[in-house]
């Protein structure tokens, strides 16, 4: 191999699982394979293989950290098997969760997106008007544009943080909502 | 590799509102909301261990009832969604009570009150129950830790904010207003003596004062208990007079010219 100075195509391979490694630890977001790609000037199918390597090396060793896929990106973050040892040094706890009618809304739209009021209405059976607020608020979901209907009602949908927030790869990750048809009765 | 989760309590059911049932007609209400009219209604029915597509619909209905009312009873306001939904239950009670076609010619179940609510329940359930497993998920992303935000101009959380932080502050900002403007009373005094010197300057200035024209710069009823006050006792005490040059016309303040001045 060429020791290429601004050559970004002479590392080999451990360099580039390195490399990668690298900026998903600086990444603030999960980052896309595509973007790896640019920056580091590989193609993507080696660097999808250099970040399966890398998953792998952190899987074998059963390091405290993980590398896993999520919202369209890859990321770095502790195993859930020492979140007791984190939330001690962290010295946090577990943040206020959803109440039950901000979950049901969320499934709604997360399910039926893009979704206006009215549909989410007729489904829960109840103004979900706070709610809708709260999940806003929480950057869990987002507007999508007007519904070209009468009264040109606002439509929501999932935000990139609710798969974050939900460790969800893309929405596709979700099971269908058919799924739970079966577990009816 | 093999990753083996932690084992979490998901406690869905601790966090949300039930009822004990109790024994007879009684029922003991666990204090709280159902998420909605469908939840309590999926409820009732699970409690009664009734078949979802032969909802026993005067049971359940009266159960509901029962439910509102001890809501009321504790002063819990209750949704008009509720209320609706006992309509809802009331009506199909109701056409239940009336002989209907029970089967077609094929044997076909036609036309049963309940369908549409069935339907609907069954559908909010599957929702339901994906609820359940959104709030299992984010239990386990609750243990997952990422690093701290390296700082950078991109990610100053004090620019980055959305349109809807923006509009939120704005609103709040502008009630904080509201409020300041809401303790702001005062009332201006101008005494009669203040209104009479007004008077005269403006007479000695112009000769000549149309009333009307005076009166309506008056900003409100005091100053024009005032005002007609002051001209009252300006035409007493001064040389002044009133003219009114044809009936109904203005009237006139005017200044008696005095001879040799």
């Amino acid at each position: 191999m060429e020791s290429g100075t601004e050559s970004t195509i002479s590392r080999g391979l451990a360099e580039l699982i390195a490399a990668v490694e690298a900026l998903i630890f600086v990444s603030d977001d999960p980052i896309s394979a595509k973007l790896l790609s640019e920056v580091l000037g590989e193609d993507r199918e080696t660097i999808e293989a250099a970040l399966e390597a890398l998953k792998n090396e952190y899987e074998v060793r059963e390091s405290g950290l993980q590398i896993r896929e999520i919202a369209g990106g890859w990321q770095i973050s502790t195993r859930t098997q020492y979140h007791d040892e984190v939330r001690q040094f962290l010295k946090t706890r577990p943040s206020a969760k959803l109440s039950l009618a901000s979950l049901e809304t969320l499934s709604v739209i997360a399910y039926k997106q893009p979704v206006t009021v009215p549909e989410i209405l007729e489904i829960r059976g109840v103004q979900s008007a706070s709610a809708i607020k709260t999940l806003l608020e929480k950057r869990l979901i987002i507007t999508k544009g007007h519904k070209e209907t009468v009264g040109r009602p606002m439509q929501y949908g999932t935000s990139k943080d609710f798969l974050i927030q939900f460790g969800l790869k893309d929405l596709t990750e979700l099971p269908s909502i058919e799924d739970f048809e079966d577990l009816i009765q | 590799m093999e990753q083996q989760p932690e084992q979490f309590s998901f406690d869905f059911y601790k966090e949300t509102a039930h009822i004990d049932g109790g024994s007879g007609d009684q029922l003991k209400l666990t204090l709280g909301e159902f998420a909605g009219p469908l939840d309590l209604l999926l409820f009732l029915i699970k409690q009664e261990q009734a078949n979802i597509f032969d909802i026993p619909i005067a049971k359940i209905t009266n159960e509901y009832l029962q439910y509102i009312r001890l809501m009321k009873q504790l002063d819990i306001s209750i949704a008009a969604d509720f209320v609706v939904m006992a309509a809802t239950l009331i009506e199909i009670k109701s056409k239940m009570l009336l002989p209907r076609e029970i089967t077609t010619e094929d044997g076909e179940e036609i036309d049963d009150p309940r369908k549409e609510l069935v339907d609907r329940l069954l559908e909010y359930e599957k929702f339901k129950l994906a609820a359940e497993m959104l709030y299992e998920r984010t239990t386990i992303e609750q243990a997952v830790f990422t690093r701290g935000q390296i700082e950078s101009d991109e990610n100053n959380a004090e620019i980055n904010a959305s349109v809807f932080d923006l509009l939120t502050v704005f609103q709040k900002i502008l009630s904080r207003h509201k409020e300041e403007v809401m303790m702001e009373i005062h009332r201006e005094e101008v005494s009669l003596a203040d209104m009479i010197r007004n008077l005269r300057k403006k007479i000695f200035d112009e000769l000549e004062l149309d009333l009307v024209t005076f009166f309506n710069e008056m900003h409100n009823k005091r100053e024009l208990v005032t005002a007609f006050m002051a001209v009252l006792e300006i035409v007493r005490t001064e040389s002044v007079k009133l003219v009114q040059r044809k009936t109904f016309g203005s009237i006139i303040l005017r200044k008696i010219e005095k001879a040799g001045v």
